[in-house]
């Protein structure tokens, strides 16, 4: 018996390259800024959901346990759930199947990441992602996998670094709205172009950074959420999907797990031409290659075709399907499970007309957030609904 | 509507001190294999979502839900980590089937404990970073500490924490799974090394391998696969504060929330005499008794007496882990509470073989997640 | 952040904070240790290395050579059937040239990476590993390469007995 599931608060901290705040005090802001959005204390809550990516960025064994008391999990039931990079979305995933089975009505998801404490650099914890065996002794780093990645999607379709920089040009540009943004800037197509090449193709400036943060959102079942708020964002369709292992055995050029999991969100939201029918996207952009990749996987761009969104206006702000209005990870900066979360947020505060200097032009009712993850290999997807 | 959704399919492979010849996914696969010809299904056709339950540092893999979908028959499906006990799996399954976004949901939990070679070291990361791991002691203080407490609080005569060892690894020797079973006697168990005083190590139980598959289907799904469904009619999971100075020692607060939102689903309000069997946490001699009172299976401070005067054996009034427990079989991390719960299937099913209790109809499984945590699952089961 | 909010948590720490020891910071080693079982299928491969040669795995079902071998097949979902080797040569699928390292640090001199699809395996098997003996500006995908092993003698059993790929001298 599926229930209807309303967002019905949202909040997040800054996000930075390195903050004061523990993982445990990060996710206690956001958790108490979504609460106080919603209306609610922790005592209305009844069910806790936390995101967060490897344990490794922390060095603490069972990270989901060490940050119970920040999230409010104590005496509740309580679940972490962790799929790479695709967390952040995955979080309001999980807190959607605590409402929509039945089983609670009000259930509080946050997404932290605390990256800083690793030393020497955050990306270390990335070695350990890869194969122990065939792969970690060649030693390799995540850029890597993205640098191939990027590579074998302009081969296919012979797409310019050029035109892939307009993403990281129109999100950091997007940034500058956002007032928890590490990354807002106003760059040009050429800056990217001259930044430091880093694993070519991808050069400084297509990456987001490493931070610190946290993002949290409040689910409702209809009857609670009804009598909340006159301004449910309903969480109509969620989709996630795993690919196999063996990513070097893959097609690069096209995220099939990405259209296998927006095809499961939009047939639960009922949504059948997903160009027409969506009117916000927040795709997953840590690089800004990966944005059009996404589009393309989210169905919501022909395969080698998502370029043109932002070079003809389409995905620009005041366009007809804004793309990360937010300013996305390439801007508003990139704790891991906290990023794919402040999408969902972005969404909420879109679709409710609060989104201020970042509101879009168009009259926005539908919107989807997506998150990548792993090696190559998890799309999550949320679709909402004013 | 009463809740019910069946457990259809059940398989597992390992449960041996090492598994040398087998990498994780590897027996992950054997284990599969068997659940899906159990449960008579396709995994490539007939699985709406496959969770799997699982620590990095365990693995010694960051995000290792990367290296769980091929050997699953899951690659292109809806697959997740749920970073808990198998029980907590269990329940996410349960959800995702009431939700209506799978007709049949599968689980997994493993151990490859035999792949790490610092087991106490990841267990010391688990405690709190600034305030705890400074200790440079054995993780299981925090196990003495707590035993101490519940001895003191409860009155429970120490020799009756050494009766729960002597009647677990007894319980083993008849079942094909044990590794740890033996014929010990109170005051071997006593004069065996301390673990943490007053714990000792023959009432600490040992790592093994092993990996455990599940299948769970809807009611209406259920009906079309076998004949030997078992149904979960209750299940809830809880978590008390992970910073220990602020928790009772002496009661396992977790399971006693867990037991109570299962037995509320499921309708139990008499527990004592709800259950032909129970299978709960044994991680250490202690926390069976701790875990019985939580779960209002014995009176507060009765449950070391029960276990003495024999209310608990396999042929008592109430057979408590009459598999053999983490204590007989060996603790497999995060899938001690699948382990369980396979027990328990086996004894409702009638395929319990030689530790089968004749006309097992209903049953209680508890998990705990071991030290440093609070954090545990509760499912009442019938058949 | 929505404009209802006005103000926003957390306390940003920058480099000099940190130098002019502003904040306290535990500095602690986390060293997990482990020993692997390779299991059934990488041991075998591993073996193989030793000896020189590559092999994967058959599926009769399907049909497809499966490099690095596995003894399932994760689309038809069964056992697969039997060993076969398959040459040491093959084809950049896709190429990067890495400045920086495991963490982060820039490398002193570049590295070529790939991902190298092997002759002989089903269309699409490939294997990460890094290009030498070629200008980087030379590199091209869809451009053939072959494996420089190790001499015998210093051969482990590893990935790295592959020193890497070069391009394609021979017929
Ligand atoms: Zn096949």
């Amino acid at each position: 018996m599926r229930r209807r599931v309303a967002i019905i608060g949202a909040g997040m901290t800054l996000f930075r390259r390195r903050m004061l705040e523990t993982g445990k005090e990060l996710s206690f802001e956001a958790a108490k800024m979504a609460l106080d959005a919603a209306g609610l204390t922790l005592k209305d809550i009844e069910s806790v959901v936390e995101g967060s990516a490897p344990d490794a960025f922390d060095g603490v064994h069972m990270k989901g346990e060490y940050l119970i008391d920040g999230s409010g999990g104590i005496g509740k039931p309580y679940q972490r759930v962790y799929v790479g990079g695709g967390t952040g979305v995955f979080t309001p995933v999980a807190g959607w199947w605590n409402v929509a089975s039945g089983l609670y009505d009000t259930c509080l998801c946050v997404a932290e990441e605390k990256m800083s404490p690793l030393h020497p650099h955050p990306q270390y914890a990335f070695w350990s992602i890869f194969d122990q065996i065939l792969e970690r002794p060649l030693g390799t780093t995540l850029l890597w996998i993205f640098s191939l990645e990027m590579r074998r999607y302009m081969h296919k379709y012979g797409i310019k670094e050029e035109e892939i920089a307009e993403v990281a040009v129109k999100n950091k540009g997007n940034a500058v709205d956002h007032p928890c943004a590490q990354l807002g800037a106003k760059i040009t197509v050429d800056d990217v172009m001259r930044s430091e090449p880093i694993c070519s193709p991808v050069k400084r400036l297509d990456v987001s950074p490493p931070s610190d943060g946290a993002a949290a959102v409040i689910l409702a079942s209809e009857k609670v959420a009804k009598k909340l708020t006159d301004q449910p964002v309903w969480l109509d369709g969620v989709g996630w999907t795993l690919d196999s292992t063996h990513w070097t055995n893959r097609d690069l050029a096209y995220p099939e797990y990405v259209e296998k999991a927006a095809k499961m969100a939009y047939k639960m939201a009922g949504i059948k031409n997903p160009r027409k029918e969506i009117d916000i996207a927040e795709p997953y952009d840590p690089f800004d290659y990966k944005e059009l990749h996404h589009l393309e996987g989210l169905q919501l761009a022909g395969k080698g075709e998502a370029p043109k969104l932002a070079i003809e206006g389409v995905s620009q702000r005041d366009g007809d399907m804004p793309v990360c209005p937010s300013g996305g990870l390439l801007g508003v900066g990139n704790p891991i499970a906290a990023a794919g979360m402040m999408k969902v947020c972005e969404c909420f505060w879109q679709l409710r007309g609060e989104a201020g200097k970042r509101q879009v032009k168009k009259d926005a009712h539908t919107a989807v957030a997506q998150a990548w993850g792993d090696l190559m290999q998890v799309g999550t997807v949320t679709v909402m609904r004013s | 509507m009463p809740f019910k959704i069946g457990i259809v399919g059940v398989g597992y492979a390992g449960f041996d001190t090492m598994t040398p010849g087998l990498s994780t996914r590897e027996l992950m696969f054997e284990a599969a294999s068997r659940a899906y010809a159990d449960a008579g299904i396709d995994p490539r056709k007939d699985v709406q979502s496959f969770i799997c339950c699982t620590e990095d540092f365990w693995e010694g893999i960051s995000i290792t839900d990367e290296y769980m979908p091929d050997q699953l028959g899951a690659v292109l499906r809806p697959l997740c980590t749920v970073s808990s006990d198998g029980l907590v799996g269990v329940a996410t399954a349960c959800m995702h089937i009431a939700s209506g976004l799978a007709d049949v949901a599968v689980v997994e939990s493993h151990s490859k404990a035999s792949d790490v070679v610092n087991p106490n070291e990841i267990m010391s990361f688990g405690f709190d970073p600034v305030y705890n791991r400074h200790l440079d002691v054995d993780p299981r203080f925090l196990a003495g500490l707590e035993m101490t407490r519940y001895l003191k609080d409860s009155g429970t005569k120490r020799e009756y924490c050494a009766d729960v060892a002597v009647k677990n690894k007894k319980n083993a020797l008849s079942n094909t799974r044990g590794v740890y079973g033996t014929n010990l006697s109170r005051e071997t168990v006593l004069a065996s090394p301390n673990a943490a005083a007053p714990l000792t190590e023959l009432e600490s139980s040992k790592v093994i391998d092993g990996s455990i598959v599940m299948v769970l289907a809807s009611a209406e799904k259920a009906k079309k696969l076998g004949d030997h469904t078992v149904w979960v009619r209750g299940i809830g999971w809880s978590s008390d504060t992970p910073v220990i100075e602020d928790r009772d020692l002496a009661t396992a607060a977790y399971a006693e929330q867990a037991a109570a939102r299962a037995y509320k689903m499921a309708d139990v309000r008499a527990p004592v005499s709800a259950f032909d069997l129970a299978e709960v946490d044994d991680t250490y001699s202690y926390k069976e008794l701790q875990h019985l009172e939580a779960l209002k299976l014995a009176a507060k401070g009765k449950a070391g007496r029960m276990v003495d005067s024999g209310s608990f054996d396999r042929n008592g009034k109430l057979p408590v882990n009459a598999s053999g427990g983490s204590l007989g079989v060996g603790h497999l991390l995060e899938a001690t509470g699948l382990h369980r719960l396979l027990e328990a299937i086996l004894q409702l099913r009638g395929q319990a073989g030689q530790l089968q209790i004749p006309g097992a109809r209903k049953a209680v499984v508890q998990s705990w997640r071991g030290i440093p945590t609070a954090t545990g699952a509760v499912a009442v089961l019938g058949n | 952040m929505s404009q209802k909010i006005t103000s926003y948590p957390g306390h940003e720490i920058t480099p000099e904070d940190l130098k002019a020891s502003k904040y306290l910071e535990i500095i602690q080693k986390v060293e997990p240790k482990y020993s692997w079982a390779a299991g059934v299928a990488i041991s075998r491969f591993l073996n193989e290395l030793k000896e020189g040669r590559l092999i994967g795995r058959k599926c009769d079902q399907c049909e497809r050579i499966l490099v690095p071998p596995r003894m399932y097949c994760e689309r038809c979902y069964r056992p697969t059937d039997s060993w076969v080797y398959v040459k040491d040569t093959g084809t950049v699928n896709t190429y990067s040239i890495s400045h920086v390292g495991t963490d982060a640090r820039r490398l002193k001199s570049p590295l070529l990476v790939a991902v190298v699809e092997i002759d002989e395996a089903s269309p699409g098997m490939g294997i990460l590993h890094t290009l030498s003996e070629v200008e980087p500006s030379r590199v091209t995908i869809g451009m053939k390469v072959q494996a420089v092993w190790k001499p015998a003698e210093e051969r482990q059993g590893a990935i790295t007995d592959i020193r890497y790929f070069k391009p394609f001298e021979g017929v």
